[in-house]
Parts: C-alpha cells; structure tokens; sequence
C-alpha cells in the first residue's frame, strides 16, 4: 500500500505550478519573450546617435545672408531662411527651435522651457558674436561621453527587469490561486489532508524557480546584444532580484487573498500596479516628478527595487548603500505576506 | 439545516436525497470539516474536527460537487499530487484502475470529458485509500451512460466495504446504491429508511398516470371515488393517481372515462419509487428548481 517512491506533497505541488507554467505558451511568452522584445525596440528606438544638429530659422531679409554664413560655421546648428511667418510657424510646430529676427541687433525667439532651444541660443550668440568681431578669450578642450552605461538603453534594462519580476511576482500568484479559488480547487486542498502553509509555499518556489531563466534571460540578451553593462556582483545582482521577486510574490498573494474571480482580481492587480508603471521610473527617472510625490514614490516597492537594480548594474554599487531600499522591500514582503495569511480565503 | 440527527454505520452506503437547495451540499461540508456548523454536534469516524483536522481528513475521501483541476497537468500528475498528500494508499496506477481511466493516463484535464473528469475526481478521493467516503452530487450533469459508469464503480467500492456518504437528487441513484436514505428538504430530514422501506411506507405503491383530451366533465371528487385510489393530483391535462391495487382501480377509471364519453390519449401504470416517496411527502417533484 503505503509506497516509497511518492515525493513529498511541497515537492509534488511546486511540480505541479511549474508544469502548469511552462505548458502555457502565453505565460512563457510574456515573461520571457516580450521583455526582450521589449528592450531590444527600445534599445533601437532610443539607440545612441551623433547629436543632430539644432534646427533654426533666419528672418529673410537685408541681414540674413551674412548671418547665414556665419551660423553655417557651427556644425551643431543648421540654419535655414524663411519668411517671417513661415518662420513663427515652423517655430510653433517644432520644425525649428528658435528663430532670429532681421533687425541689425538680432533678436531670438525661443522656448526658454526647451533645453535645445536653450541650447540654440547659446550657440547661435556664440557664433554671430565671432561673426561680428568677438574674439574668444580661451577655448576650451572638449571630451565627449559615449560609453556604455551611460544611454537611456542602459537606464532602460534594469527597469524593465523589475517591472518584469513584479508583472510574473502578481500575476504569477495571484492568477493561478483564484483560478483555484474559483474552479473550487483550493477547497479540495483543504479537504485533503495538505499543509495549507505547503499550497503557498509552492506558489513562492515555483516562482523563485522561474526566477532564474526569467531574469537570465533577460539581462544576457542585454549584456550581449545591447552591451548593456553589470559593473557590481552578479551574486548582489541574483540576491536584489530574488528579494524583488519575494516582494512582489507577497503583494501577489495579498491581492489575490480574498477576489473569487479573475475580473475581480484584475481589477485590483491593476490597481496596484499601475501606479508604479508610471511612477517606478522604469521608463524615465523618478527624479521627473514634483518633490510633493516624492516620498509616495520612494516608498513603492518597484522604485526600491528598480534603485537597488541601477545601483548595482549601473554605478557597480555594494550592498551597503542598497540598505534603505532592501530595508523597504523587505518591509513590503513581511508586511504583505503577514496580512495576506490572516485574510486568505481558503474557499 | 435545521434539527438533523444522523448516525450512519461502518460499511454503510448512506444516501441524501433531496432537491437543489435542499441542505444536503451544507450537511456534507460540515461532516468534511470544510464548514463549521453554528449549532450541533458530530463525530466523524469518532473524532471531532480541530483545528486544520490534518490526522483525521487522511482518513477521509472527499470528492467535491465540482472540482477544476488544472487543465494543463495529466490525470497522472493529478492523481499523484492528491497521493502525495496521504501517508498511506494505493499506488496511482491501481487507482487509475479502480476508476478505469488507465487510457486516459497522460492526457491532459483539459482534454476530458465530463465523465472521465468525474471519475478523476473520484480517483482523488480514493488516493490515501479512505476509510470513509464523502460524495457529493456524484453524477449530477453526466450523460447516462457516464453515469452508469460511476455507479458501478460506486458499487465496486460497497463491494470492499467502505463506509460511503453521497448526495444527490437523483431518485434512481438513491435507490440503487444507497443502504439507507435520508430524504431531505429544506434543510429538514423528512423520512428515513432503506430506499424498498420508504416506498413500501406509501399506502399506495402503485402509480397510474394517463392523459385526457378534455377534460371539462371529470373533477378530482370523481377519481378519488375509485376503487383503491389513495391520491390524485393534476398538471393540466396530465394526471396522476396513486392506487393500492392496480388491476382494480385501471378498470373502473377507464370505465369512469367512458361514462363521460372521454378516451385517455395515454395511460402507464408503474410501481412506486423514491420520487414518488417525495412527492407524496412534499407535493413537488424532486425535478422542481
């Protein structure tokens, strides 16, 4: 009767979740396929290029031929001359980013809010003012930044890792237990004679398994074909997005701990989530918002986790200037998952 | 529920048979440890449910009214997941025998009929070879034939002498694998006894059912009059008498008719069973919503 050869139950339904996942092409596809598609677009869209010379428009008229010349000089300018209307509107619709007018001392409309209008207008000063006899005291020596870790492909990757661990951290969990909740599975568990501690416990494993090929996958093709650099330790880099991942596993069971549907627990998961797309500079830096929404921003998990991630891959930090966001992830994950196991809903 | 007192024995095929929303689904998760009654007291295979019941649910097998498992994992899978939770039973494949799904071994949930996902169900419950058997609503939504299936192997467990505990407002169902059945309704045990005892507990155990075209001329008083007739009730066009002897009542009804120059466009007799058990207690069918 009783055999030897049965596995334990936390082994058997850790097999279980990890077989469920990777039977399901769309799940495979969105954890591991379209977060490299995603940085390899990106990457492309927002690729390191020769900065392009600013656009501006010279008023036609008795000045603009000389002015003409002498702005063509600069080759980080590129002057053209138009009419005085023509020239308003193509300054209104972004064609040109600052126009000179034709008065003998010139006069520069621009957008002081643009940094290239702003730019424009030193360079445009800069090379009437050489035109009209200035001599330049000293010039100085120029040297330029191109390496990588310094390109918004670069800023990018990490972001993307984390938005990745706390997109399969919710989803991951969260669906697979209201499934279970609604297909009245999670009440056949309890039936049996099953630890509940052992149900969740295998969702956490499952999760950490597919942790490994999921962020691997992600931050090889990065490190290879977008020479996307990891200054600090590989381990530091394993061990931040291991406590990512548990983080978001524990946010993934509190969200999922009571809904008995799928629309229920989407609308909470995206309720949850959304916030922190926008807010967790995955896509842009934290710093673009207000100081007011500072401290709200700063206390979202994935803003920890995507600093820690940057800090390590990017500035080669150690662990000890990571502790204020470890601090913050552990306190999500504690917090969550504690809350979570006193209000689940085993039925 | 309300007021039920139960005892069923070791070895025992125990029944409750009643409509949807009759109790008999809040009873049985109560005796599964899955609800906690607000009143009352029970004792399964003589202990109580504590805390998480871990020592007790290994002796117990639970097949619930509706079970998804996960479309993705084979039966195999299934079933040595539900085995791995049990510190004692059968090998998966003796298992799989027992509930003849042995062919379907390495197919996925998802591929199952509603028979076969059933019979998986009932596999799950037998994986730690339970002592005692709780089946709810065992065919409810199987075809015939699948239903058939699950009998028989319901049977071939009677046949081992396990202690079984089933649901189900299917009469033919109580009657055929059920040692006694308690008929419930509305949370209200209503008889008790073996399925041949409730029915020979009708004064009439015979049943006539026929049909008139018109029936403008015959009242309920005319029938009731006949010869043997203990019950008569009506729904438009259709009736139906509950009779003592049938060879005396059918004559006189089918004179009766004539005198009234009406011709029954259909008329069957059958012996009693457990519907008509309930339907003779409650005036509703065991159908009725």
């Amino acid at each position: 009767m009783s055999n030897p050869g049965v596995r334990p139950p936390l082994v058997e339904l850790t097999l279980a979740r990890v077989r469920e996942l990777v039977r399901e092409p769309e799940a495979l596809f969105w954890v591991f396929v379209f977060p490299i598609l995603l940085a390899g677009v990106l990457g492309l869209a927002f690729r390191s290029r020769p900065p392009e010379p600013l656009p501006v428009a010279i008023v036609a008229g008795t000045e603009a031929k000389s002015r003409l010349s002498a702005l063509s000089e600069d080759p980080e300018l590129d002057p053209r001359l138009l009419s005085e209307k023509e020239a308003q509107q193509a300054l209104r619709r972004g064609g040109v980013v600052l126009v000179v007018s034709d008065d003998p001392v010139p006069e520069y409309t621009f957008d002081p809010v643009q940094p290239e209008s702003r730019a424009a207008r030193l360079a445009v000063d800069a090379a009437l003012q050489r035109a009209a006899g200035r001599n330049d005291v000293f010039e100085a020596a120029r040297s330029e930044v191109t390496e990588p870790g310094a390109r918004y492909v670069d800023f990018l990757v990490p972001g993307l890792l984390g938005m990745n661990l706390m997109g399969t951290g919710m989803w991951g969990i969260g669906f697979s237990l209201v499934v279970a909740r609604n297909g009245n599975l999670l009440k056949r568990f309890v039936a049996a004679p099953v630890r509940r501690s052992h149900l969740l416990a295998a969702q956490l494993l499952s999760r950490l398994i597919f942790l490994v090929p999921e962020a691997g996958a992600l931050l090889l093709f990065a490190w290879l074909f977008l020479d996307v650099p990891v200054r600090g330790s590989w381990l530091l880099l394993a061990l931040v997005s291991l406590l990512g991942a548990l983080t978001f596993s524990g946010l993934g069971l509190l969200t999922a701990a009571r809904p008995r549907t799928i629309e229920g627990v989407s609308g909470i998961m995206n309720f949850v989530m959304v916030p922190m797309w926008i807010g967790s500079g995955i896509f842009f830096s934290t710093d673009r918002f207000p100081a007011a929404a500072q401290p709200f921003i700063q206390a979202l998990p994935l803003t920890a986790l995507n600093d820690a991630l940057r800090a390590v891959m990017l500035e080669g930090a150690g662990p000890a200037p990571l502790l204020p966001e470890l601090a913050i992830l552990v306190l999500w994950g504690v917090v969550t998952f504690a809350l979570a196991l006193k209000v689940f809903r085993w039925q | 529920m309300d007021g039920l007192d139960l005892e069923v024995s070791r070895g025992e095929c125990f029944g409750m048979l009643g409509p949807n929303g009759a109790g008999k689904t809040t009873t049985i998760e109560i005796l599964e440890g899955l609800s906690i009654p607000d009143a009352g007291e029970m004792e399964v295979l003589g202990e109580r449910w504590r805390g998480d019941g871990l020592s007790l649910r290994a002796r117990l097998g639970v097949q619930l009214q509706e079970t998804k498992f996960p479309e993705k994992l084979t039966v195999r899978e299934v079933l040595t997941l539900f085995r791995s939770f049990y510190p004692d039973g059968p090998a998966v494949e003796e298992t799989l025998g027992l509930v003849a799904l042995q062919e379907k071994a390495n197919a996925r949930v998802g591929t199952l009929s509603g028979g076969q996902k059933q019979r998986l169900s009932l596999a799950c419950a037998l994986a730690g070879d339970p002592e005692l058997l709780f089946l709810d609503e065992p065919t409810t939504g199987l075809d015939p034939q699948a239903r058939r299936q699950a009998w028989e192997i319901v049977e071939g467990l009677k046949a081992r002498a396990r202690t079984i505990v089933l649901t189900t407002h299917y009469m033919e169902e109580a009657a055929r694998l059920c040692d006694r059945v308690a008929v419930v309704d509305h949370g209200h045990v209503i008889a008790l006894g073996t399925p041949r005892g409730l029915v020979a507990s009708l004064v009439a155990e015979h049943v006539v059912e026929f049909a008139v075209e018109t029936e403008d001329d015959l009242d309920e008083g005319a029938l009731r009059g006949l010869p043997t007739v203990e019950g008569v009730s009506r729904d438009g066009a259709a009736w139906r008498l509950t009779v003592r002897q049938v060879h005396r009542a059918v004559p006189a009804l089918l004179t009766a008719l004539t005198a009234r120059g009406l011709e029954p466009s259909h008329l069957t007799t059958h012996h009693a069973t457990l519907e008509d058990v309930f339907l003779s207690l409650t005036g509703r069918s065991l159908r009725d919503e």
